[in-house]
């Protein structure tokens, strides 16, 4: 028995000549969440195209579950169970005729389908919707219904291609929670996403990717305390106080902050919370008139600034002319 | 709020049942087709019009020209209509494919343990019914114009099932070029350049022997005059056994082909 429920070495993936996945090796250990962090284009979809046997590497190797990717697909496909980045289900049959098909599929009695669909729906809270075509379903009963074809028997490995993009927040935390459980029982969840957040609530261990490659790789903590917290940013009545305050700052703190005139704002990267207080209270203490101040996370955007050292190209992964 | 609770109890389960044998997964693909049928029952429509109008066209637009009588020619024609139109629909089993098989759900099919080609021979086989509402379609039809099958309703009965069976196999050529070529328009006239040639060229239309010798020698080769040699002979018992034989050889021949080319390009997508 191997700890590892993903090995993967060196794995490249390259399309006429753009190397969408370029060099990629990482190791998932067993029974968490890792999440594979990275914007639009940076490879993560097919990465996971890899791992679940749809796609063949140009170069590389992995082991999923123990399997060798190129020699025992069947086998790795025992134990995985993908849910794509769009519709993994049928959309034009209604949400019970896919899980029905699905358990079929998977070796259950045209009896035993029935039963297990049915579990399916109403531990998914579909019952009302069983009936209906998937393509007429809300954004989260789709995710919801995709996810319940994945679990129609429990598999050890679960790919979740982003997952949440484009959910309400309700449906997302619904999916959240559906994760967790999943993790509970032991599934090992391996899911990519474009939100820091996401990885910083359900992911164990996170992995970022950018262009083909995995630039960094740690805990949610590790990660944050490489770039800092976050960012404070401190609103007042008057360019007066303003200007009072980046005094303040630029003396106590030896940090220039960025100021923003029209917003009569300032606003300064911290390293750890407490000294976000700390900032508070100095200015409080010399009596500088706050209007408002507020935290924010670093943004991915802030991540890829850190960890890359250049602003992230929106076009997103063309890398015709690095 | 979903409680996570129900969802923890449905996990309890992780002993996964054996993979389904290669026939209840062709099946269970075949079951999604005929669900999508009933969703969508336009797609019908191929294999209902086209027999209808073919049939009406090519019997009184030929028919008085070529043998004098309607009724006389429908005889002769329509084994030879009959094979036309249903090799003529096959094309479509590729375009719908074309446009199946970029949808996600794919990729699931492709991850699951099971026997990789049934997700192409259930689909093909809920196809293979489509042709035999459109034989059913054009025979009955046929026989309300005034067509007589010598050999008796057995005959008609042999000779549809010899045209299913190499229907099916032929689609395996269009399911090929489904999964190869990009765009649906490429695909249609990829698929019409080798069609309108193979079945016009034949002997669907008039015995070969009325043609000058350079057009029989391509006629004579031709795997359609031979689907029609062998659907004529059984329907009027006139032919020998050795034109039907013929018949399963070339469907043999097309599925040892481009079933396993088929499934390579499926596999290597
Ligand atoms: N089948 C394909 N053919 C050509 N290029 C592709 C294909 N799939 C993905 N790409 C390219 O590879 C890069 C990575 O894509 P993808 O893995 O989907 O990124 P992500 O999932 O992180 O958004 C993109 O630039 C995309 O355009
Ligand atoms: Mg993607």
């Amino acid at each position: 028995m191997t700890t590892y429920a993903v090995e993967a070495t060196d794995l490249v993936k390259i399309f006429g000549k753009h190397r969408a996945v370029d060099g990629i090796s990482l190791k998932v250990p067993k029974g968490i969440v890792y999440g594979f962090l990275g914007p639009n284009g940076a490879g993560k979809t097919t990465m996971i195209r890899m791992l679940a046997t749809l796609l063949k590497p140009n170069e590389g190797h992995a082991k999923v579950m123990g399997y060798d990717l190129g020699k025992e697909a069947d086998k790795v496909r025992h134990s995985i169970s993908l849910t794509g980045q769009f519709a993994s289900v049928d959309e034009e049959l209604s949400g019970r005729e896919n899980l029905i098909f699905i358990s079929r599929l998977v070796g259950y009695s045209r009896k035993q389908a029935k039963l297990r669909a049915d579990e399916l729906l109403h531990a998914f809270q579909l019952e009302d919707v069983a009936k209906r075509q998937v393509k007429k379903y809300s954004g989260g009963m789709r995710r919801r219904i995709d996810i319940a074809a994945s679990i129609v028997t429990s598999p050890e490995l679960l790919f979740l291609d982003e997952p949440t993009t484009g959910l309400d927040p309700r449906s997302r935390n619904q999916v959240w929670d559906i994760v967790k459980a999943l993790v509970k029982n032991g599934t090992t969840v391996f899911l990519t996403t474009q939100y820091l957040e996401e990885a910083d609530q359900l992911a164990d261990l996170i992995g970022v990717i950018d262009r083909g490659k995995l630039i960094a790789e740690g805990t949610s903590k590790e990660l944050k305390s490489s770039i800092g917290a976050g960012s404070l940013t401190v609103h007042f009545d008057d360019s007066e106080e303003l200007k009072k305050a980046q005094n303040i700052f630029i003396s106590q703190f030896e940090q220039e902050p960025d100021i923003n005139e029209q917003d009569i704002s300032l606003t300064v990267m911290i390293k750890e919370h407490a000294k976000a207080a700390k900032a508070i209270g100095e200015l409080a203490n010399t009596n500088v008139q706050i209007k408002d101040f507020s935290m924010s996370q670093p943004s991915l955007d802030e991540v890829f600034l850190t960890l890359t050292g250049n602003v992230q190209d929106q076009e997103g992964g063309d890398s015709t002319n690095e | 709020m979903n409680k996570p609770s129900a969802i923890e109890e449905i996990l309890t389960n992780r002993t996964r049942p054996k993979s389904p044998p290669a026939i209840q997964a062709s099946a269970t693909f075949a079951w999604r087709a005929l669900l999508r049928i009933r969703y969508v029952p336009e797609q019908l429509f191929d294999v209902t019009v086209f027999p209808i109008i073919f049939l009406l066209m090519f019997t009184y637009l030929f028919g008085g020209a070529i043998s004098g009588s309607t009724g006389e020619y429908l005889n002769f024609v329509l084994p030879g209509i009959l094979v036309m139109t249903v090799s003529m629909i096959t094309m479509y089993t590729g375009l719908d494919l074309n446009k199946d098989i970029e949808k996600g759900v794919f990729d699931r099919f492709r991850s699951l343990p099971i026997w990789q080609p049934s997700v192409l021979v259930g689909a093909l086989l809920v196809d293979t019914l489509r042709y035999l509402i459109a034989s059913t379609i054009m025979v009955t039809l046929g026989y309300i114009l005034g067509f007589r099958p010598e050999a008796g309703f057995s005959g008609v009965i042999m000779g549809v099932v010899i045209l299913l069976l190499f229907s099916f196999s032929l689609s395996w050529i269009w399911t090929m070029l489904g999964i190869i070529v990009r765009s649906e328009k490429a695909l249609m006239g990829i698929s019409m350049m080798f069609l309108f040639p193979l079945t016009f060229l034949s002997s669907v239309f008039v015995d070969p022997s009325t043609m000058p010798n350079w057009l029989q020698k391509f006629v004579d080769i031709n795997p359609i005059t031979f689907v029609v040699d062998a659907v004529r002979t059984l329907i009027h018992g006139t032919g020998t056994n050795g034109d039907v034989m013929i018949v399963i050889y070339i469907s043999i021949a097309l599925i040892a082909i481009f079933g396993p080319l088929t499934m390579y390009f499926f596999k290597n997508k």
